[in-house]
């Protein structure tokens, strides 16, 4: 149905990106991703765009890319958080504890209890949210700015995880509560390719629902070729990432370790691929409902109103004080999320886990594209930006170069994007 | 005399020691456009703010159709179908038209979702009775011009049915078409029964659109005279001199 009085757009010129409407800041750090990694595989030799390396990149960028999405919805509303690090080691060694001792001792579970690591998980999440959410309260309520809020924070949350540990560190954790820091869960290939059928399948519903909403109302839409385009693209994305995981094999050592283990023998050639791990899996549920939120929700364009204008969206009638403590909250919450996967990644919780996250992550937030001026910012580039900087680091590693050097590195390349996103944003006159 | 849809009584704020609005009284019936004139910093934002819910007064009352309400913050100001065009146009500048439109507002998707077509239609729709020549929907509003921020601030007011209309300068950025048709939608307001406090700095706009016209200066009111009693040179000086038409100087 068209309305009548909708006046019809004006017949323009689009280039090829206009015509495919894409993004071509997101173009721009892909291709940068892209000859970071090509780089790479030519120095090493080919050694790091192997199946094996890509799925360790992966699963080593989790745990900061799920807080990184939380900390693009601080920065757009103009605020910091210095203490997500922190406050992923107090979830941690909560959990920890929770795992080990509070629920074996004190509720008398069992060790090995299927209760437990559920129980865990919830109580760490619940923790995190809290303790999260005060330092909104502080900063929306009391007006103390966010730097000096979370810098405290920093030292609180870091010393209560050590002082709940002794600065000992606690394990071996829960094997069910292991699952979820990637190699030790993975969907195989089986389950793997179901995925991808589904993402696949969910990704052309999403365009064809966009282009037929347009259609209704009128709008113009891409020509068919493009959305063509678009939808190969992204099918070709989805199916080219499950098929890297899924190369990925189980070692045949480790495989006779588990036949044995079983009192089996192996057969002849058999094979086992690891395909998508579950942490991964979580961080793209998250990527897609932080995505949803940021660009869909009331939340989250109160978010971006807030960062382009607090009075006016105040004057709005917008509460923006319980809004501040709704997104510290959630940056406290993913911060819990963050540290199942970091701890299980580690199999233990150690005295000095989630140390500089806070960098990584607000490095990981800014080189995706977010302004720290407020407004601007998204939930994609913060991962890609995530990826980056996790690709910097391994790469280096994997090429020899010192640690000291690797991270001066990092710190060069993150004041470098910064400057090349102010350059991009003033040539194409973006706010 | 029926009620007045808004009665201001006896408002006093001040900011520090600032007296920003000194014991003034103010109304404002259904159908009417009243005026609100004075020099720079007379206290006329100030005022309409504390209507708004942007700040709250020190003391004095509110009571609208004869009620005493409590204007707490702008959201007890929308529940009474107070709508506003700020002096500043309060506009998110990284937000597209139609997402500062439904600020806080946003029609959603029976799946909860903020329906941003559905959005860009009713603001294609308004913007064509307002600004025909307004064609950039999918540019946040820092892309646009003064004059076509300022229509997107008179749509946002317009579009949910207000009851009370408060303009802070709504015609100070506009070119003489887009001007006259503001005037000509004040005038149609005005026939659908709504009150209009209309904040302008040219006399000639509140002679011609206003019913009543109530001059302040620095903080106090000067007085509230029907403009069909007065001349433009009347309302001139009682801006500038602060003194009531007729009152014999000393
Ligand atoms: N938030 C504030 N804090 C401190 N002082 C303020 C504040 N808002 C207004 N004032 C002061 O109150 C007085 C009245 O300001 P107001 O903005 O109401 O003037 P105005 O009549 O709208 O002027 P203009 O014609 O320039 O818009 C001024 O002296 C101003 O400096
Ligand atoms: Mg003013």
């Amino acid at each position: 149905m068209a309305h009548p009085d909708t006046d019809l757009p004006p017949v323009r010129n689009r280039n090829l990106f206009q015509t495919l409407d894409l993004d071509v800041r997101l173009l721009g750090m892909i291709a940068a991703f892209a000859v970071l990694c090509i780089g790479f595989d030519l120095v090493t030799g080919g050694r790091f765009l192997t199946p094996r390396n890509i799925f360790n990149l992966t699963i080593q960028t989790v745990s900061v890319a799920i807080m990184a999405t939380g900390m693009v919805f601080v920065i757009v509303t103009r605020h910091i958080d210095l203490s997500v690090g922190a406050l992923l080691a107090t979830s941690s060694a909560v959990m920890a504890m929770a795992q080990t001792q509070w629920l074996p001792n004190m509720l008398g579970l069992e060790l090995g209890s299927p209760l437990i690591p559920w129980i865990t998980i919830a109580t760490g999440l619940i923790v995190g949210t809290l303790i999260g959410a005060f330092p909104g309260y502080l900063v929306g309520y009391l007006m103390i700015p966010a730097f000096i809020v979370t810098l405290g924070g920093l030292l609180v949350w870091r010393n209560v995880a050590w002082y709940m540990t002794s600065g000992r560190t606690i394990g071996p954790l829960d094997t069910a509560f292991l699952k979820f820091g990637g190699i030790n869960g993975t969907l195989g290939a089986t389950g793997s390719w179901i995925f991808a059928a589904l993402a696949v399948a969910a990704a052309l519903y999403g365009l064809y629902a966009t282009r037929r909403n347009k259609l209704k109302h009128g709008f113009w839409v891409k020509p068919m070729w493009a959305e063509g385009v678009i939808a190969a693209i992204i099918s070709g994305t989805i199916l080219g990432f499950v098929g890297i995981l899924t190369a990925y094999e189980v070692p045949a050592r480790k495989l006779a370790r588990m036949f044995e283990a079983k009192d089996e023998v192996m057969p002849e050639g058999f094979t086992l691929s690891y395909g998508i791990p579950y942490s991964v899996l979580l961080l793209i549920f998250i990527t897609i409902t932080m995505t949803l939120m940021a660009s869909k929700s009331r939340f989250g364009r109160y978010i971006f109103a807030t960062g382009g204008n607090p009075e006016a969206t105040e004057l709005a009638g917008i509460n923006t004080r319980w809004l501040t403590v709704k997104i510290f909250g959630l940056m406290g919450l993913l911060c819990a999320i963050s540290a199942v996967v970091a701890s299980a990644r580690l199999t233990n919780h150690t005295n000095d886990i989630g140390t500089l996250d806070e960098l990584r992550v607000i490095a990981a937030a800014v080189i995706g594209g977010t302004a720290l001026a407020g407004g601007i910012g998204t939930i994609y580039g913060a991962i890609l930006g995530a990826l980056i900087m996790q690709s910097l680091q391994s790469g280096m590693a994997m090429v020899g170069v010192d640690a000291p050097l690797q991270n001066m590195v990092v710190g060069a390349v993150l004041v470098l994007a910064v400057l090349v996103d102010i350059v991009y944003r003033k040539k194409t006159g973006a706010a | 005399m029926t009620t007045p849809l808004v009665d201001m009584r006896d408002i006093c704020i001040s900011f520090g020691g600032v007296h920003a609005v000194d014991h003034v009284s103010v109304d404002l019936h259904a159908g009417e456009v009243v005026g609100l004139l004075g020099h720079n910093g007379a206290g006329k934002s100030t005022l309409i703010k504390i209507l708004s819910g942007a700040y709250q007064a020190d003391s004095g009352e509110i009571r609208i159709g004869g009620d005493k309400v409590d204007i707490t913050n702008p959201r007890d100001a929308r529940a009474h179908k107070i709508e506003t065009i700020y002096q500043t146009l309060a506009l998110a500048d990284n937000l597209d038209a139609s997402s500062n439109l439904f600020l806080g507002r946003e029609l959603i998707t029976r799946f909860g979702l903020v329906d941003d077509d559905a959005m860009e239609a009713e603001t294609r729709k308004i913007m064509g009775r307002l600004n025909p020549n307004f064609q950039k929907f999918a540019e946040p509003v820092s892309a646009l011009s003064g004059g076509q921020r300022q229509s997107v601030a008179i749509a946002r007011a317009v579009y949910f049915d207000a009851r009370i209309l408060i303009m802070d300068e709504p015609m100070a950025a506009l070119g003489p078409h887009e001007t006259q048709m503001v005037a000509e939608l004040i005038e149609q307001l005005k026939s659908e029964g709504i009150g209009i406090f209309l904040i302008s700095h040219d006399i000639h706009d509140v002679m011609e659109l206003c019913d009543r016209a109530s001059v302040m200066k620095n903080g106090k009111l000067v007085g509230t005279v029907d403009v069909n009693d007065v001349t433009d040179d009347d309302l001139l000086s009682m801006i500038i001199l602060g003194k009531q038409p007729g009152a014999k100087s000393a």
